[in-house]
Order: C-alpha cells, then sequence, then structure tokens
C-alpha cells in the first residue's frame, strides 16, 4: 500500500494525486456566468431555482465573467449578439467551459434556413464542450449536460490535453 | 364615433390632393395618402376634437411585391420598380373609433415624411420600418437600425428580394 501502511499520528488526512484534487475542485464549483438568452434561459433559470436546485452541483451564477468558469449559452444566438459572447468568453479567466443549450445554440434551430439574423450554432464563435439537445431542454436535461462536463473535467490531465 | 367612410370624406374636404383614394381590404378599408402629405394629415386626426386619433396602435412597414420580377441565373429573383408601403393603424380613445392609412413610395426613392412630432410611440415603429424594409422617414430624430446590428450593409431583410449575405464580421450567416 506504499505511504498508507505507515501510521499517522492524526486520522484526518487523505492522500490523492494532486491532478484528481485539481479536477474534482474544479467540476465541483462551476461558476456560471448569468446569462441569458432566450426561451432556453428561462429553464435556465428553472434549473437554477430551489425544485431543481443547480447549487447542489456547484453552479451559481455570478455577475461577471472575470469570476466564472462556465457559459451556458441559453438560446437564440443573434449575429449582433454572437460578438458580445465571444467578447464575453474572452473575459472569463481559464480554465473556462461552454455548454450549448438548446437547438437554437447547437445549430440555428428552428432558424435555420429562413433566420437571416441568427448565427447557426454558437460553435462557430466559440469552443463548445457539451450539447444540450431540446427546444428548450428540461431541466433534467441540462442537469444531464452539467454532469456530462463534469465528467469531462474529471479526466482531465495536468500536463496534457484532453479532448473529448 | 364615425366610420371610415366618413372620415374620409372629412379628409377629402380638408385635403382633396393628398387623399389618393379609400381602399376596401376586408374587414378593413384603407385611405391611401399622399407621402408628403402625412404628417399634415396626421396632424390633423389627432388636433380636430370630432375625431382625436390619440393613440397609434401601430405602424408597419411592408414590401409590396409589385414590381417586375426579374429572374437571376444563380435561382433567385429581384424586383425592379413597385413601391413600399407604410401602414397606419390609429385609434382614438375618447370616440372609439379606428382607422388605417395607407403610404405607398416608390422602391427607388422610398422617402416619406415621420410622425414622430404627433405620436412619440412612431419613434422605434418608424426605426423598424426603416430597418427591414427601407423606408426613410423625414424629420425622424434618430433612425438608425434598431434590430440589426449598426454596421449591417447587406441590406433589408423584410424585402421579398433581400438575399443574405455569405459573411457578417467574419462569422459565416448561411447553415
Amino acid at each position: 500500500m506504499g505511504i498508507l501502511d505507515k501510521e499517522f499520528s492524526q486520522e484526518n488526512i487523505v492522500i490523492t494525486k494532486f491532478e484528481d484534487l485539481m479536477n474534482w475542485s474544479r467540476l465541483s464549483s462551476l461558476w456560471q456566468v448569468g446569462f441569458g438568452l432566450a426561451c432556453c434561459a428561462i429553464e435556465m433559470m428553472a434549473t437554477s431555482a430551489s425544485h431543481y436546485d443547480f447549487d447542489r452541483f456547484g453552479v451559481i451564477p455570478r455577475p461577471s465573467p472575470r469570476q466564472s468558469d462556465l457559459i451556458i449559452i441559453s438560446g437564440t444566438v443573434t449575429l449582433k449578439m454572437a460578438l458580445r459572447i465571444k467578447r464575453l468568453y474572452e473575459q472569463m479567466p481559464d480554465p473556462k467551459y461552454v455548454i450549448s443549450m438548446g437547438s437554437c445554440s447547437n445549430c440555428g434551430g428552428p432558424y435555420w434556413e429562413h433566420g437571416y439574423h441568427v448565427l447557426k450554432g454558437v460553435d462557430r464563435v466559440v469552443p463548445v464542450d457539451v450539447y444540450v439537445p431540446g427546444c428548450p431542454p428540461r431541466p433534467e436535461a441540462l442537469l444531464e449536460g452539467l454532469l456530462k462536463l463534469q465528467e469531462k473535467i474529471r479526466n482531465e490531465s495536468l500536463v496534457k490535453k484532453v479532448t473529448a | 364615433m364615425k366610420t371610415t367612410e366618413e372620415i374620409f370624406e372629412v379628409l377629402k374636404n380638408r385635403y382633396s390632393e393628398d387623399i389618393i383614394g379609400i381602399t376596401n381590404m376586408p374587414p378593413e378599408k384603407i385611405i391611401d395618402v399622399k407621402p408628403d402629405a402625412i404628417f399634415k394629415v396626421s396632424a390633423f386626426l389627432i388636433n380636430d376634437p370630432d375625431l382625436d386619433f390619440d393613440n397609434l396602435m401601430i405602424l408597419s412597414g411592408l414590401d409590396d411585391a409589385n414590381g417586375t420580377k426579374t429572374n437571376q441565373p444563380d435561382g433567385s429573383f429581384e424586383f425592379v420598380g413597385g413601391t413600399l408601403s407604410v401602414v397606419y393603424h390609429i385609434e382614438s380613445t375618447k370616440h372609439r373609433h379606428k382607422l388605417v392609412l395607407r403610404v405607398s413610395v416608390p422602391k427607388e426613392n422610398p422617402v416619406t415624411e415621420s410622425v414622430v412630432k404627433v405620436w412619440a410611440c412612431a419613434d422605434w415603429h418608424e426605426r423598424e420600418a426603416y430597418d427591414m424594409v427601407g423606408v426613410i422617414f423625414n424629420n425622424h430624430p434618430n433612425l438608425i437600425r434598431i434590430l440589426m446590428p449598426y454596421d449591417w450593409d447587406a441590406g433589408y431583410p423584410l424585402r421579398k428580394d433581400y438575399k443574405n449575405p455569405e459573411f457578417y464580421q467574419g462569422m459565416k450567416v448561411p447553415y
């Protein structure tokens, strides 16, 4: 057992890999930008509220992108808004993650052909980690997306770029 | 309470040259007004105590698409000539009567007059009509785009022959 076969005078010591500790603390306190776009934002707010309680996963909305780790693109991304989203994303400190919520921000949704004003997928301006399908997705779906993101962060490495 | 025909007679007697006619388009009857007279007609309609149209319910711009349709080799089409219209739905909250006015301007030179000084709420409506179909309102205090980005230079999206640009600020627009 290596180091564990020695006895410690005090019992409250946990031994783990530094990488695992970093990943665990990152995925357990994903602070999101307080930011919503359209009807998906209503579902996102419902997820934050007491019934679904985003806070039990450590997700709390922050009023500033400088204090945030996560941005949930919740709704239709218009061309005018896309420039602002890009700026918000660039203002966030690393490590930062993006959840694309709903059909509109995944691929343009119902505006895919005649929406002269809609960006056909937010991944054209910022890199997206998790896509949540739905129009709009139910809070359970958003929670599932968050769990997927946590899974992704759990497998990250400090020395090696993990892409998945 | 007056009917559209009665108001049309009043307007016709007062501004004979500037009132073009009355169109029956069920369920509404529409009074056509010349573009350069819409401001004084509106000012009369709100100030006259028997008419007292104090509420502009909606101002909408539209592309009549009545020009000559020319097909392009790439499958798209263009309308040459024709008109753009601005439709005013107004109401008197005192006399409980309603009226529809329409101004048509040629597409090549779509200039009409602003009614912001008559109904202040026309401000954003006129900006929207300018943004979507490209009607220009003279004497508007701040005629800039309201929905599309300020630097949008690809035309007016709700015109029937509008073509989306390939890129906007480096972002690909089509699917």
